[in-house]
């Protein structure tokens, strides 16, 4: 097995028409410099915007930026070992799950092809039209099982709904969503941080905020002690605390230097390699109010191990 | 132009007008017609055969639903736990118990030495002993250097051995995954449930996805089967119908000794609702007299006894979530009026009574758009489907091809298990079928049961599980209805009724040779009936010579 870090995948689940075809080309134009896969299993032609691709190489489509885009039929794993295959291309896969799939299906084939880990499920949701599909006499436990599966809920255009159906939308969806964290969006217009994870090179840069990050309070942590990584990953993964992502790096007194990461309530602590920097540091980011940096700075204070 | 008039002991016409006859007149590959020598004689000259003379002779076996593939699978050592025959009409004893499958395998493993390369088996079905999982310690018994891997009936599940685990890069811990059971040693036990544990694995023990549908020898054997079991019409349920594979059934089928009519149809998969209803339509061109072509199919729900058929409430005995969906509303209802508006032939994969509604509801109003007045859509499968569904299926101008093979094979599983003793009784509700006025067809789907109408017929006569249950009486059928529908019934929801199914002039001269008459034969011997060969557009096969 060849020694690569494994490639984070995100599962982009949700019914037809809630907007994953869009979230997918604005990632891609947004890709922040990460070359991603994108593998989809809709039928018919590949949904990439036509000015974003470069070219074909058989069934992968070549896209800008080091992207690339496949079709992988009725078989997904077959798919996802071709991708594992040429992970030195490819730093983020995207999966666009069909309007059927259940996301939390998907995520769990993703161990069965070595080099992959899953990062985050995110469920996109129609503002106008969820609560309807989800009481559809055929499709509705379809769409809740999506929603159940959910780290993340995208509540797409909201635009087009009145405040009090957003309101009323905000109040219904946690029971329906109950992992996950829901952020609203336009024409599927998410901070691709959001989505695909925070960027490494983001953490020690804390001045970097894109304008789709400008709807979130972001706050960078540093502290100087170690720290028992399990439980400060668990303790910013808690409802509580109401972080939409999380990542960092720290030291653990059994694990030595560990990546942190969040994503709604899903949290993973893995290795990584030894920093110049001596110091922890943790990129926060919550949706839509602003940050409670007491309570995580007491959180990271709690973690040091006694 | 030269004609010949076979003398049998006995025609079986399924034409009611003449039910019966002794001779059968043939020109051209079609039937002058049927009738006494002396009636026949009128139409000229001709060359008088009694070879049939003590044979019964009834229109050839028609099978609704059923895949190429079983040509290939018998390349593999079969595992089964029925006695089975192959192509060259070896009959395959059953394997009674892990330990005979793991024999048959190990003489398999013998007899490819030092070659290289896997070792596969199909159709195992551990339901047969008592369930027992198979695990890779056991097909290490047989060998730790070659990969070996094993299909299980249902082809949903396979089991390998630690070297495939090994060559796949699945021997190693942190698999999660539901359809991956883990040992103690936290490493997978062999066993992949599902499509999804079961694709790293394909490659490296010969089962890959792609080399299941079937190639040119897969065909020919295939065809050689059907000759075997009386068929000289089969439908070919579920193929993507690429170029080579057209072209390679074009040619295969205009050779003049090739045996079966095949109905290929393209299923609805990798490809738009549009796309697929413009290739369907464009391969029509491509029929010939032997090899057809233009129906689409288009699955919509999973299987009962992989808990992913899409019941109705209360859903399942055991409590199993209620299924999957294999397409979105929106888009069969896009195919459905699409095919309607192209006068495309569908037939839907449905096993579970939701999925069945969902047809009926899309179709339903699919047809206020695009009214039709013979479209012949068919439900297959369609195992679940309550009196009411039959109701609407009438309504609606549908045909339904139901699957009583289940109830022999695993009806004692569905009682006790998947649907519970009330819905199994009413599976496959042939009787109710009938009685409603639906055209019914029933069948195999070979290779998942074995190929064999006189087998299914006896399936949907007796309604008896492996155990010996009695799984629905009520629902039973008689025996003149049961050749019917597999003869008949089949060709119609082909759309092929008025050119097979039946002995009468301007038909085919396609003819299931047989030993026994199923007629008097009685209906708990049906499955019994031996078969000598067929007739097919006029020529001759002995399944002994085939
Ligand atoms: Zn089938």
């Amino acid at each position: 097995m060849r020694d690569v870090a494994p490639r984070p995948v995100t599962v982009i689940g949700g019914y037809l028409g809630a907007g994953k075809t869009t979230l997918v080309n604005h990632l891609l134009r947004h890709n922040g410099g990460r070359r991603i896969a994108v593998a989809v299993n809709e039928f018919g032609a590949l949904p990439i915007d036509s000015d974003l691709i470069e070219g074909a190489d058989g069934n992968v489509l070549t896209l800008a930026g080091g992207c690339i885009c496949c079709s992988f039929g009725s078989d997904l794993v077959a798919g996802l070992i071709d991708l594992a295959a040429r992970a030195d291309t490819i730093d983020h896969i995207l999966i666009e799950a069909s309007g059927v799939a259940l996301p939390g299906a998907i995520a769990q084939s993703l161990s069965l092809v070595a080099g992959l880990t899953l990062d985050a499920i995110v469920v996109m949701v129609d503002a106008e039209t969820i609560r309807a599909r989800a009481t559809d006499f055929y499709m509705g436990d379809t769409i809740t099982r999506q929603l159940t599966d959910a780290d993340l809920v995208v509540i797409n255009k909201t635009d087009l709904i009145s405040t009090e159906a957003r309101a009323a939308l905000q109040h219904w969806l946690p029971a329906h969503a109950p992992s996950a964290r829901v952020i609203a969006a336009n024409h599927a217009v998410v901070a691709p941080d959001i989505v695909l994870g925070i960027d490494s090179a983001f953490v020690h840069a804390t001045t970097k905020v894109d304008h789709f990050t400008r709807a979130f309070a972001t706050e960078s942590f540093e502290f100087e002690h170690i720290v028992d990584a399990d439980r400060l990953a668990a303790g910013l993964a808690d409802p509580a605390i109401g972080l939409v992502r999380a990542k960092g790096f720290a030291r653990d007194p059994l694990l030595g230097w560990v990546t942190i990461q969040v994503v709604g309530q899903r949290h993973h602590v893995t290795a990584a390699p030894t920093l110049a920097d001596p110091s922890g540091c943790i990129v926060c980011i919550a949706h839509g109010r602003r940050l409670d940096r007491t309570a995580i700075g007491t959180l990271i204070a709690a973690c040091r191990p006694s | 132009m030269s004609i010949t008039i076979y003398e049998a002991g006995k025609i079986i016409t399924m034409n009611p007008s003449r039910p019966t006859a002794t001779h059968v007149a043939v020109r051209d590959g079609r039937i002058l017609g049927a009738g006494s020598l002396t009636e026949l004689t009128g139409w000229g000259a001709h060359t008088l055969d009694r070879r049939f003379a003590d044979k019964i002779l009834m229109p050839g076996l028609v099978e609704g639903h059923s895949h190429v593939a079983e040509g290939v699978q018998w390349r593999f050592v079969y595992c089964g736990f029925h006695d089975r025959t192959d192509p060259d009409g070896r009959v395959w004893s059953g394997a009674r118990s892990v330990d005979a499958v793991v024999q048959r395998l190990d003489e398999a493993n013998q007899k490819l030495g030092t070659t290289s390369g896997p070792l596969t088996g199909w159709a195992l079905d551990p339901i047969y002993f008592d369930n027992r999982r198979v695990t890779r310690h056991d097909l290490d018994r047989v060998s730790t250097e070659r990969p070996i891997g094993i299909m299980h009936a249902s082809g949903h599940i396979m089991n390998v051995n630690t070297k495939a685990l090994e060559m796949a890069g699945m021997l190693r811990p942190g698999v999660n995954h539901p359809g991956v059971p883990l040992g103690d040693d936290g490493l997978p036990l062999g066993e992949m449930k599902g499509p999804d544990a079961m694709t790293p694995l394909g490659p490296h023990v010969g089962l890959d996805r792609g080399l299941l549908s079937a190639d040119e020898p897969g065909l020919r054997a295939f065809a050689r089967l059907c000759v075997r079991k009386g068929v000289t019409t089969a439908a070919d349920l579920a193929n993507l119908l690429p170029k080579p594979a057209v072209e390679m059934m074009e040619r295969v089928g205009r050779e003049p000794t090739f045996p079966v009519r095949v109905v290929s149809l393209r299923v609805l998969r990798g490809a738009s609702p549009r796309e697929t209803i413009e290739h369907a339509l464009a391969l029509k061109q491509h029929s010939n007299e032997l090899m057809r072509f233009g129906i689409v199919k288009i699955v919509v729900d999973g299987s009962i006894q992989g808990f992913s058929a899409r019941l109705r409430w209360p859903g399942y005995y055991n409590g199993a979530p209620p299924g999957l969906w294999y397409v979105t509303p929106e888009h069969l209802r896009e195919a459905l009026e699409l095919a309607l508006q192209a006068g495309v032939q569908v037939h839907t994969h449905t096993n579970g009574d939701e999925a069945t509604e969902l047809v009926l509801d899309t179709l339903e109003a699919a047809l206020k758009k695009h009214p039709s007045n013979d479209h012949r859509f068919t439900l297959q499968h369609c195992q679940l489907a309550n009196a009411a569904q039959f109701r609407r299926m009438k309504n609606l101008g549908m045909c339904v091809n139901l699957f009583p093979n289940h109830h022999f094979y695993w009806g004692d599983e569905h009682y006790r298990l998947t649907v519970g003793p009330e819905r199994a009784e009413r599976m496959n509700a042939c009787a109710t079928a009938l009685a409603t006025g639906v055209p019914l067809a029933i069948h195999s789907d070979a290779p998942v049961t074995p190929l064999g109408p006189l087998f299914t017929a006896w399936c949907a006569v007796n309604r008896q599980t492996a155990s010996g249950r009695i799984l629905g009486e009520h629902e039973r059928i008689g025996v003149a209805d049961a050749l019917r529908t597999i003869t008949l019934g089949a060709a119609y929801t082909l759309k092929l009724d008025g050119e097979v199914g039946s002995i009468e002039v301007g038909k085919r001269a396609d003819f299931a040779v047989l030993e026994d008459d199923p007629t008097t034969i009685g209906g708990t011997h049906l499955k019994d009936v031996r078969i000598w060969g067929t007739v097919q557009g006029g020529r001759v096969f002995e399944a002994a010579t085939i």
